[in-house]
């Protein structure tokens, strides 16, 4: 069965630091399926997993190609890929990066943006550069719910700001208010 | 609305291309299928999928354009070094004892992984007594991957790449460096033999020993997944190896037991019947 409601996560630079705010926020009935993308060196990514595990109640995995998204459960894009959403399922590419990225921002918003339309959340969180900003316009264009860290309060403001310039109808929030967000969101 | 328009075209251009040129696009994974028409649409300055259509009909230059970069993917020399890692110490040794070495590598691209594998061959002795078909669907990524002629740009991170997936030389005694490229060692290709193949649409050809098909089959939906494991087993040795991308997996539900599992993470498998 497909999760009601997806939401999409972009952060680079600080990210650690934000995820690790925003993750125990999620409840045990949260239903949704988050899924997040994390600008990382190649290797990294794989140790993140258990670290994150630690501040959240939920199931945290990277998801194999064509595997089913189940609402409650936190999704992890590895390095090195580009991951998807397609229908109710995920998939992968090795297309060149974009934007110097690659898991890209845009390309996970997008796909999502396509497949579930208004029941999408994109939320851009700190980061260097710009990646992010296209992806969230999408979700905006299908109707989606678009979020984006306050600038002033992020380790790196330039991804946010860039979103914010994308989307100026975004809802700038802190890393607590997004939280609450996420902790209040229901079916 | 312009969307809903793009998912009655997308499927009508693999058709018509089907149809036209016999290349089956048909069951390809359809969000990066779609994204890669797009980019095409941008590039060659058409105003719509539609118009690719009308063009890519009756123009075979256009439709090799269209192949060329509906196929594209973007590897490198190394990729995921633990897996190679996991290759020399769990394949190695059990290849050690084999007079000869029948290899597939399955959708090959421009060959980076190839040229990798063939040095991993050479430093565990086992090149000589080895033969690689490396194999794509496009033959102009083909003759990309037979010239062995890689940006010298990119060698700082291969060598760190080389150097993580348990290399034993310098990684610069591999190639010869030229203006802003490099080429590869002619002797590591002595025995590889570059053959277009379309997994979608041709046969098994051989009985391999190793069978290397990483990051190819996600570009195809469940059902032709299916299907194409399917010539990867038929194409195997009992005993032989199959390698899968990291977040690949077996989908033959009808052979889970004929394989077992040598490296979970790396997706290393065995034939076992």
């Amino acid at each position: 069965m497909m999760p009601p409601h997806l939401v999409v996560v972009g952060a680079s630079l600080g990210a650690l630091d934000a995820l690790r705010a925003l993750l125990p926020a999620l409840p045990l009935d949260f239903p949704a399926a988050l899924i997040i993308v994390l600008h990382r060196d190649k290797e990294e990514s794989r140790d993140l997993i258990p670290l994150l595990k630690e501040d959240c109640v939920l199931p945290v995995v990277f998801p194999l190609d064509k595997e089913l998204i189940l609402a409650g459960h936190v999704y992890m894009a590895p390095s090195n890929y580009h991951l998807l959403v397609e229908g109710d399922h995920f998939a992968y590419s090795v297309d060149e990066p974009e934007d110097y990225a690659r898991p890209s921002i845009n390309i996970l918003f997008e796909s999502a943006a396509e497949a579930y339309g208004t029941h999408v959340t994109g939320i851009v969180l700190t980061g260097m550069r710009r990646d992010g900003a296209r992806g969230l316009l999408a979700i905006e264009r299908h109707h989606g719910t678009t979020l984006v860290q306050e600038p002033a309060e992020a380790i790196a403001p330039e991804m946010p700001r860039a979103a914010l310039a994308a989307v100026p109808g975004a809802k700038k929030m802190s890393l607590v208010e997004i939280g609450q967000w996420l902790s209040t969101l229901r079916h | 609305m312009a969307i809903e328009i793009e998912d009655i075209e997308v499927p009508l251009l693999v058709e018509a291309i089907y149809q036209r040129w016999g290349y089956d696009f048909r069951d390809y994974a359809i969000a990066s299928l779609k994204r890669r028409i797009r980019r095409i649409v941008e590039r060659e300055k058409f105003s719509s999928i539609s118009s690719l259509q009308e063009q890519v009909l009756r123009d075979s230059a256009c439709m090799q354009r269209f192949l060329e970069q509906v196929t594209v993917s973007a590897t490198s020399m190394f990729r995921d070094p633990g897996f190679y890692l996991a290759f020399r110490k769990t394949v190695v040794p059990l290849l050690k004892d084999r007079p000869s070495l029948r290899i597939w590598h399955a959708g090959c691209a421009s060959g980076e992984e190839v040229y990798s594998m063939a040095i991993l061959l050479h430093e565990e002795g086992l090149l000589d007594r080895s033969r690689i078909y490396a194999t794509d669907l496009d033959q102009t990524t083909l003759n990309i991957a037979k010239e062995g002629i890689y940006s010298l740009g990119k060698m700082k991170d291969y060598t760190k790449d080389y150097q993580s997936s348990g290399g034993k030389a310098a990684f610069s005694e591999y190639y010869q460096a030229g203006h802003g490229h490099v080429m590869m060692r002619k002797d590591l290709s002595r025995n590889i033999v570059w053959a277009q193949h379309n997994l979608v649409t041709d046969a098994s050809f051989n009985e391999f020993h190793l069978i290397v098909c990483r990051n190819v089959l996600i570009y195809f939906n469940s059902r032709l997944q299916e299907r194409v494991q399917h010539l990867l087993y038929e194409s195997l040795a009992e005993g032989g190896f199959l390698i899968l991308g990291r977040q690949e997996r077996l989908r033959l539900t009808n052979y889970e037991s004929s394989y077992r599992i040598l490296d979970r993470r790396e997706k290393i498998y065995q034939r076992v019947k």
